[in-house]
């Protein structure tokens, strides 16, 4: 199996190397962990003080800085757990339902 | 020149996994034990074999040991039995997944409770959907050349699965036979001196073994190890050819007796063979057209070869020497019966529970065994299960 998997669905059981192993080290960057979240969060950044309670609060360090100094959520990685709506201070982060 | 001699037929298997250069070997010194690890201990400790002995706290801790040291590259070993291979249930599992060739001597005995140190087949079924090759050995010759042709098998890049070899607890593990060894010479023109992995743990070259499956994935893994479980069996009878090339003793999937003109059959797994066989020589001076199918190799099951014995009998009497309970008959019945569904004319198919726990099995129980099959061919009725020479 040849690392990176551009789409997990298109591996057959044939292309599986045996037992499973990978042998490509580092090949869990290639694995995005945020695609199972069903709530997004949204900064509304008239109102954002770039304070970056969020970013230290994330569970999952999925929150940056941006080139503009705001703190937004790597959506590849973002859980959508809603811990930085909670904690920030002026209240500019709305979680907003996934639709597939 | 191979040499014959009267031993426990728990050593030979000691002798036989040193005359294979294992590398490593770890269990768990207690009982549930035989004596193949503590003779083995012995021989790491005489220095007659270059291998690591580790002993472990728990049969959990002995197959993960394995685990490991098979994953780096050892040719691995170890025995268990009953309580000590249901502790040992979560790794078990996990290493035919990790296609780790690790070769298991399963000295096959009873699970509590009640509390029972005595041999049937209930742990061996306790495994029985765990992905090994899985194989049944009938008399002290058979279990010591099972477990050569055993590392080869396992080790074999078309197979790369481990192997457990089932051999009665008791009934052979603790009996003295005449055993014909094999040379270390001789041995070393069958199997390699060391196993070379596919894949290895190896910090030169890292790897990741036993990755999380998820749900895109788990389906495809599973797959893969079906597929290589169904076609070891062509590589298991070639090396079981090859070793009856080089050494003259045969081994094949489903070994039959007076089946040719047989009407009725008899089957067992492991030591009952012998005993079954009795009764059929007793059956047949009486004028019965009796005959016994004696299944070797359990996973992956033989259904070709175990089809092409039964083509001419009209009844196959099932001797089953462990219980699933609450459903239509015992473990190796309920196999046996789907194997056949498909085949006409229709088998009639008996179920006997039969020598639980050490229970004896006498000739004459193998003969009522036949009679209640032969009555269930002539009414064309199957019976339920019956647990043998059970009271009340």
């Amino acid at each position: 199996m040849k690392w990176p998997v551009k789409n997990i669905q298109e591996i057959k059981w044939q292309d599986l190397e045996i037992g499973m192993a990978i042998t490509e080290p580092g090949s869990s960057r290639f694995y995005k962990t945020g695609d199972w979240r069903s709530l997004r969060p949204v900064v509304d950044k008239k109102r954002c003080i770039k304070c970056g309670l969020c970013y230290i609060f994330c569970p999952d360090a999925a929150i940056y800085e941006d080139d503009e100094g705001y703190f937004v959520a790597n959506l590849e990685y973002c859980k959508g757990c809603g811990i930085c709506a909670k904690e920030c201070y002026v209240q500019c982060i709305s979680m907003v339902e996934e639709v597939v | 020149m191979s040499k014959r001699v009267g031993i426990e037929v728990s050593l030979s298997v000691s002798e036989a996994v040193k005359l294979a250069n294992v590398d490593c070997i770890a269990a768990y010194p207690i009982t549930p034990q035989t004596h193949i690890v503590e003779h083995l201990s012995e021989i790491v400790a005489n220095g007659e074999v270059d291998a690591e002995f580790i002993p472990v706290e728990s049969e959990h801790s002995a197959m993960s040991v394995c685990c490991g040291c098979s994953a780096a590259g050892a040719r691995t070993y170890t025995a268990t039995s009953s309580q000590g291979l249901a502790l040992m249930n979560e790794i078990v599992f996990i290493v035919p997944s990790l296609r780790l060739p690790i070769v298991m001597t399963v000295a096959d005995r009873s699970l509590s409770g009640p509390i029972s140190i005595w041999n049937d087949h209930t742990d061996a079924m306790s495994v029985r959907d765990c992905g090994w090759i899985q194989f049944f050995v009938e008399n002290g010759q058979e279990a010591f050349d099972a477990h050569l042709t055993a590392f080869k098998i396992a080790e074999d890049k078309r197979v790369l699965l481990p192997v457990m070899v089932h051999m009665d607890g008791f009934i052979l593990t603790h009996m003295i036979e005449p055993i014909e060894f094999l040379e270390q010479d001789e041995v070393d023109k069958f199997l390699s001196k060391n196993y070379t992995p596919a894949i290895q743990l190896n910090p030169e070259k890292p790897v990741t073994m036993g990755a999380v499956g998820i749900p895109e994935i788990y389906t495809e893994a599973k797959k893969a190890h079906d597929v290589v479980l169904h076609e070891s069996k062509k590589v298991i009878i070639e090396v079981w050819n090859e070793f009856a090339e080089l050494f003259g003793r045969r081994f094949k999937p489903v070994e039959t007796y007076k089946m040719e003109d047989a009407e009725i059959a008899l089957l067992t797994m492991g030591s009952y063979g012998e005993t079954a066989q009795i009764a059929i020589d007793e059956l047949r001076k009486e004028g019965e057209k009796a005959g016994l199918i004696k299944l070797r190799l359990w996973r992956p099951f033989p259904l070709e070869e175990f089809l092409d014995t039964v083509s001419n009998v009209k009844g196959v009497g099932v001797v089953d020497r462990a219980i699933t309970y609450g459903t239509t008959g015992g473990p190796l019945a309920i196999e046996i019966r789907n194997a056949l569904y498909d085949v006409e004319p229709r088998k009639v198919v008996t179920d006997f529970i039969a020598g639980l726990a050490g229970r004896d099995v006498t000739i004459n129980d193998f003969k009522y065994m036949y009679q209640k099959t032969k009555e269930a061919v002539k009414s064309g009725k199957a019976l339920p299960y019956q647990f043998i020479g059970v009271r009340g």
